[in-house]
């Protein structure tokens, strides 16, 4: 037998360190239903034991907007670009919300997970893809929140819809809050299980990323010397270009559409990299 | 016939003591040694593994230099003192963590069992957990919905099956969790001491499973217990590890043999085990042979010294006689009393007569109130019974693993 027979015949090779570039896609997909089934386990058990059940997907985000329509609208007087006020905030926070949960819980899933990373293996990038797709439903629900709102406001408001053929891209912004999340989310995974430090970071840190993105503004009412700044976050033209699609104002360029996407393929590149590297050792460390 | 797994030169380290300091300094000098080509600088200093030494370095070879291989069929044994790397080495083999260095080949699909119930959700019903857990251990959802009635019926929780798990008893969440890795189809199955828990009927029912799956599916087995009766009677060959080398790789009796010999005797042992209440000092045997070996003929007294660092209400002090495979012969216990401030001696006298020249591995345990288990010392001390003199011609070993020469026995003629 010579030699690349011999290698033709193993099925698994575990060696110390496998190639940086050696994603393993192949065994996430033959993992799918392990997706789907922790998907389900993160709703079945979320309302188990609770009375008002998948209400509690309702709750956090109506009491967030009626907390900005009193605090940022009406007490600190903030512009909404004349859109109405909680129409305008509902779709920050319900956007947000999707970008903030993906992010926080990504970042923890080797140490929430410990337990079972510790004794048997799985594709562990099927954790945090668990956690994106869990948050994805709960977005949906979300949703339909949203539309009953502009039902609300299109029936007795005299409200007007601003759909247009930009609204189409909302999968697309989704997508790219998702990745970015994603990405963003096991960079940190990766590095706390070494440096737990940045576990405190992240959570009082995104609330003050919220502050640097245009939620409970409109990026038009920045002030000149900060737009700039604020143009250069990733997550600045997805917010805008969400409230563009729905409400029909906001700041949307393509160019600005093209460096999100730009800045979120190589952070979620850079993300599943530093995630393949850490997941082979991880259990010696945390 | 085909091999099946092959490990080729394995190594694992562990770095000891408080990760989070220095480390950054650390993994930077790593990081620039590789990046100049050079060894990686905290693996030359590397020790082996012994936890009763103090050592110079806080790097230690979990495993080193391991080499083996297994054939297709074949169940193997793998036993080692705790601390040999067992564990490590069933770890690596599974992809739960990587090695340090060296490779290893398999051929066909591996399923892993480390420990059972792994992923449970306590919150969802026993239906819902034998998918999850089994897409967990890496079934298709098809797989499963094909297997569900099998499962439930080898688990027999089937009243249960629509309750949520946490609702089960703690034997019940074992028996639907061994069902569903019983049914892991793959051709090489690690199964790393499950056993440990369930009732007698259900450790019988495991170890005939996994019997049929070796013996009758013809498919390969990992299996590390400590229990050698049942490697004994699972496993044709063994592996022992010892301080994270291979030292034998052979058929299961030489292997279990030489795992007795590796049992250091002592008649006195010196041990520092610890707790809020007490500090265990030493056991010994007072006046009765030396170096662990003992004469059956004479009482046999062991002294155990125990510091207590303030009064406790009930305290009693347990012996456990086991074979070297690892079950309980007989377990005698102090008196439960209030102890005070102060380093005690108790004494337990085993009158002669009792025990057989065989090789007995103590453990020892510490109960308060009666009911709560402080310290449990596993193989504390292992003796030898000795047989100094025996009257009459036939010389053959006295069968049986005690020896009570002293019952009663008596005749008459009656016609």
């Amino acid at each position: 037998m010579n030699h690349e027979e011999a290698l033709k015949e193993w099925d698994l090779t575990i060696e110390p360190q496998n190639s940086l570039f050696k994603l393993n896609l192949k065994d996430v997909w033959r993992y799918r239903d392990l997706l789907g089934l922790l998907v389900k386990r993160d709703f079945t058990s979320f309302y188990k034991q609770t009375i008002l059940g998948p209400l509690w997907f309702f709750i956090q985000p109506l009491f967030t907007t009626i907390t900005f329509v009193f605090v940022f609208g009406n007490l600190a007087g903030l512009s909404t670009d004349g859109l109405p006020q909680p129409l305008f905030y509902m779709t920050g926070v319900v956007m947000w919300n999707y970008f903030s949960e993906c992010l926080t819980k990504t970042s923890t899933v080797f140490k929430d997970n410990a337990n079972i990373f510790g004794k048997v293996y799985f594709p562990r990038l099927i954790m945090p893809l668990s956690v994106v797709t869990s948050n994805l439903v709960k977005l949906g629900v979300q949703f339909v929140m949203l539309t009953l709102l502009f039902a609300y406001f299109i029936l007795t408001q005299n409200y007007t819809p601003q759909l247009s053929y930009f609204s189409l891209l909302i999968p697309i912004y989704l997508i790219l809050m998702a990745a970015f999340g994603l990405g963003l989310g096991m960079i940190i995974s990766a590095l706390t299980t070494k440096y737990r430090d940045l576990s405190f970071l992240v959570t009082f840190g995104v609330q003050l990323f919220m502050y640097a993105t245009p939620v409970i503004y409109p990026l038009s009412a920045a002030p000149e010397k900060y737009k700039y700044l604020i143009s250069l976050n990733p997550m600045t033209p997805i917010i805008e270009g969400v409230r563009f699609a729905l409400l029909g104002k906001g700041d949307f360029s393509f160019s600005a559409l093209l460096y999100t996407t730009i800045v979120t393929i190589l952070i979620l590149l850079v993300g599943t990299i530093t995630f393949n590297k850490v997941e082979k050792s991880f259990v010696d460390t945390v | 016939m085909a091999t099946s797994i092959k490990v080729e030169n394995l190594s694992k380290i562990y770095r000891l003591g408080e990760i989070g300091t220095g480390t950054i300094s650390r993994d930077f000098e790593r990081w620039f040694a590789r990046i100049r080509g050079k060894e990686d600088p905290f693996l030359k200093i590397g020790q082996t593994n012994d936890r009763s030494k103090k050592g110079e370095s806080d790097i230690v070879y979990s495993l080193q230099d391991i080499n083996f291989e297994i054939e297709e069929g074949d169940a193997v044994g793998i036993i080692g003192r705790n601390g040999a790397g067992k564990s490590t080495l069933l770890k690596i083999l599974s992809r739960v963590t990587s090695p340090t260095t060296g490779k290893i080949n398999i051929k066909g699909r591996v399923a892993s069992l480390l420990e059972v119930g792994t992923g449970f959700h306590p919150e969802l019903t026993g239906r819902e957990n034998i998918f999850l857990n089994g897409a967990i251990l890496g079934m298709r959802k098809k797989e499963i919905q094909r297997k569900l009635d099998e499962i439930i019926d080898f688990s027999g929780v089937e009243r249960y099956i629509d309750t949520p798990v946490k609702r089960y008893s703690s034997g019940m969440y074992v028996r639907l969790a061994f069902a569903v890795a019983a049914h892991l189809e793959s051709e090489i199955l690690i199964v790393d001491e499950v056993l440990a828990v369930g009732d007698a009927e259900f450790q019988k029912k495991c170890l005939g499973k996994m019997g049929e799956v070796s013996k009758g599916e013809g498919r390969t087995v990992l299996f590390v217990s400590h229990n050698m009766l049942a490697v004994k009677s699972l496993c044709a060959k063994g592996i022992l590890l010892k301080d994270g080398k291979v030292l034998l790789n052979s058929n299961i009796d030489d292997v279990i043999q030489n795992y007795s010999l590796h049992n250091p005797l002592k008649s006195n042992v010196e041990i520092y085990e610890e707790t809020g209440e007490y500090i265990i000092n030493k056991i010994k045997i007072t006046d009765n042979g030396v170096n662990g070996c003992f004469n059956i003929e004479e009482d046999l007294i062991f002294e155990i010294e125990i510091k207590f660092k303030r009064c406790l209400p009930m305290v009693n002090v347990n012996l456990f006689f086991n074979t070297t495979d690892g079950s309980t012969i007989f377990a005698s216990c102090s008196k439960a009393e209030e102890v005070k401030f102060g380093l005690y001696k108790y004494y337990c006298t085993i009158p002669s007569s009792t025990l057989n020249d065989n090789i007995y591995s103590i453990d020892l345990m510490v109960v308060e109130n009666s009911e709560k288990v402080t310290s449990h010392i596993k193989d504390i001390i292992t003796i030898e019974g000795v047989e100094a003199k025996r009257t009459g011609s036939w010389l053959g070993k006295f069968p049986g693993l005690i020896r009570p020469t002293n019952y009663k026995w008596t005749n008459k003629l009656v016609s």
